[in-house]
């Protein structure tokens, strides 16, 4: 492995960040524009923040959609480390094939196509049952929470794999119960993945225009559909600056998360440093016993192996 | 009692075990089935029914007669009609190109900077891998409306092309395939990334020192030993963006306008403007038929990489 990357990789590496990077920049660029006219520089001014904040209707949007999201959330999480358990860890089942398309098919089903036939069954389930009587916030948490629970299931499953089932087992050998053994054991080993899939869940959902805009009814509008009636007619200041906001948010949340799991990486680094310099068996031992003692510590130390690379490689 | 407690402990617990799996798979299970299969069986009637000009707008599929007789009505006028408009093959066709053309560049970007980031020290390894998952946190639709900026007529590049004295007018940018392209391959470039990484990361580089040893160049190297180790990866990000961006709404939609014909658009603008249920389902279907092996090939990689 030659040790310094080309310059050729260098380069496509700068260029890839810089394609990715400035357009983000200039939006936040231009939402500090005085002029209505977007790329036209009125100099400098915060005056599309105040329309922002002051607009009713992106309030009642984004409260909207932070609703949906949190709901979908916490049910996509629930199910889909169901899911994930069922794959990961009951091995034969009857329509067990059938289980593992419907979990994995919604991950690459164009959105048009989910969307469309969501509404079309309610709309079936409405005229057959008189329920959904109206769309809105339920029929949009519904359907996010169908694609969501897909993602979180494969995240579940690649931690369940990556932990292996020992410590379980052991559980049971010493007489724990199968509902125990998944409260004490299993659930707190899944904790950063617990974590991972509600975050992943809450963005697909804060994400979402084309399912939400296919199952919506009148008067429900998610605040990706408020963005998209305004930008199709054009460049709109106030939007820049509510992606400004949007951009700021996510970063400071993926720096305190990227920072946590760095420290978490060294400090993995550093253990195994002294437990290779150690007597190498001893140190075996002692992270053995340490391992089976150790459940609501620190475990993720041990157990979080490539916890960033590996999962949303996944999705 | 020491002999007999915990055998019968194991029988109650292999019960236990075996009621609580019931649950765990039956409540994923019935929602999928419900939320996510019933749709399509629902898709797939309408789409054989016929268009009506009603609330629901199309005829029901069974209809049960005065004499209580059952009759299914099954139309293939709507494929007929897809067949025969010449339009939506056009689009299918096309929206294949596109999104081959796309993931083609997607590859061409994403490979090397998925290389370049294996190669780098830990610790910038981890950084960098962080820039390219932020932008898949924030807001796809604003993405997409960040290069509406940059491509319009009196967009930055433009400005910037004029102010160099590189053009004297506008050059038209947006509403074109070249901004499709650049929308799907600047939004889909993290799915490229990613999974190129998560295989490149397993590789043992101790090969290269060995085909090195050996008297290959660096090319060859890559050519004969890297490249064909990294099929996989290859293979499952070119899915991850091939699939989504062939049905894409959003960015034929804002970047492509009526220039460019793209099947999720048409599908969207067949439900919400034509009204036309029928046809849009049977759009949807052909959709589906069209990605059906791509997807059950995702999904066998997918099965792979968790079982072996």
């Amino acid at each position: 492995m030659g040790k310094k990357p080309s310059v050729f990789l260098f380069s496509m590496l700068c260029f890839g960040l810089a394609f990715l990077y400035i357009p983000m920049a200039m939006l936040v660029v231009y939402s500090f524009n005085h002029s209505k006219l977007v790329p036209v520089w009125g100099g400098f001014s915060i005056r599309w923040y105040r329309v922002l904040f002051e607009s009713e209707e992106i309030w009642s949007a984004l409260m909207l959609s932070l609703k949906i999201a949190l709901l979908n959330a916490t049910f996509a999480t629930v199910l889909g480390t169901l899911a994930g358990l069922t794959l990961a860890r009951i091995g034969r089942f009857k329509g067990r094939t059938l289980f593992t398309g419907m979990i994995t098919a919604p991950l690459v089903m164009p959105e048009v196509i989910t969307g469309l036939s969501l509404l079309l069954l309610f709309i079936s389930l409405n005229s057959i049952i008189g329920w959904p009587s109206e769309r809105g916030m339920t029929t949009i948490t519904i359907a996010h929470i169908t694609f969501s629970m897909a993602y979180v299931a494969i995240i579940i499953r690649a931690r369940l794999a990556g932990i292996g089932q020992h410590l379980e087992e052991a559980a049971q050998d010493l007489g724990g119960k199968p509902f125990r053994v998944l409260l004490d054991i299993t659930l707190p080993l899944l904790a950063p993945a617990l974590v991972a899939g509600w975050l992943l869940a809450f963005t697909l959902s804060l994400d979402d225009l084309v399912i939400a805009s296919f199952v919506s009814g009148p008067g429900a509008n998610t605040l990706p559909m408020l963005i998209y009636s305004r930008v199709r007619l054009g460049l709109r200041p106030d939007i820049n600056a509510l992606a400004t906001i949007i951009i700021l948010v996510v970063a400071v949340g993926v720096f305190i998360a990227g920072w946590l799991l760095l420290r978490q990486q060294q400090q993995r680094d550093r253990n195994l440093q002294i437990a290779t310099t150690n007597n190498s068996d001893l140190s075996r031992l002692n992270n053995k016993d340490h391992h089976s003692h150790d459940r609501s510590g620190d475990l993720p130390q041990h157990q979080g192996d490539t916890g960033t690379p590996e999962r949303p490689s996944r999705r | 009692m020491a002999q007999a407690l915990p055998h019968r402990m194991t029988r109650l617990t292999r019960k236990l075990q075996f009621s609580l799996n019931g649950v765990i798979i039956a409540i994923p299970f019935y929602w999928l089935l419900i939320f996510f299969l019933a749709p399509f069986v629902i898709i797939f009637k309408i789409s054989v029914a016929e268009s009506l000009i009603a609330s629901p707008p199309f005829s029901p599929l069974f209809d049960i007669a005065h004499n209580g007789a059952l009759s299914v009505h099954l139309v293939f006028d709507n494929y007929a009609y897809l067949w025969e408009d010449s339009l939506y093959i056009k689009t299918y066709v096309n929206s294949i190109r596109i999104s081959t053309i796309s993931t083609v560049l997607c590859l061409l970007l994403g490979y090397p900077i998925a290389y370049a980031i294996v190669r780098s020290a830990p610790t910038t390894r981890f950084v960098l891998l962080m820039l390219i998952i932020l932008p898949f946190w924030t807001s796809f639709l604003l993405r997409i409306y960040a290069w509406m900026g940059l491509l319009a007529d009196q967009g930055t590049i433009n400005n910037i092309l004029i102010y160099l004295g590189l053009i004297n007018r506008p050059i038209r940018l947006m509403y074109s395939e070249f901004a499709v392209h650049i929308g799907i391959v600047y939004s889909y470039l993290p799915f490229m990334i990613l999974p190129l990484y998560a295989n490149m990361e397993k590789l043992d580089h101790t090969i290269h020192e060995a085909a090195a040893d050996l008297g290959a160049r660096p090319f060859t190297t890559f050519l004969t030993v890297t490249l064909p180790l990294t099929i996989p990866g290859i293979t499952a990000g070119s899915l991850l963006v091939f699939i989504p961006a062939t049905g894409e709404f959003v960015i034929p939609d804002l970047l492509g306008g009526g220039n460019v014909l793209m099947i999720g658009r048409v599908l969207y603008n067949e439900f919400n403007a034509n009204h036309d249920w029928p046809v849009a389902s049977a759009v949807a279907i052909v959709l589906l038929l069209v990605l059906v092996i791509p997807m059950m090939l995702y999904q066998h990689i997918q099965s792979k990489e968790t079982n072996g």
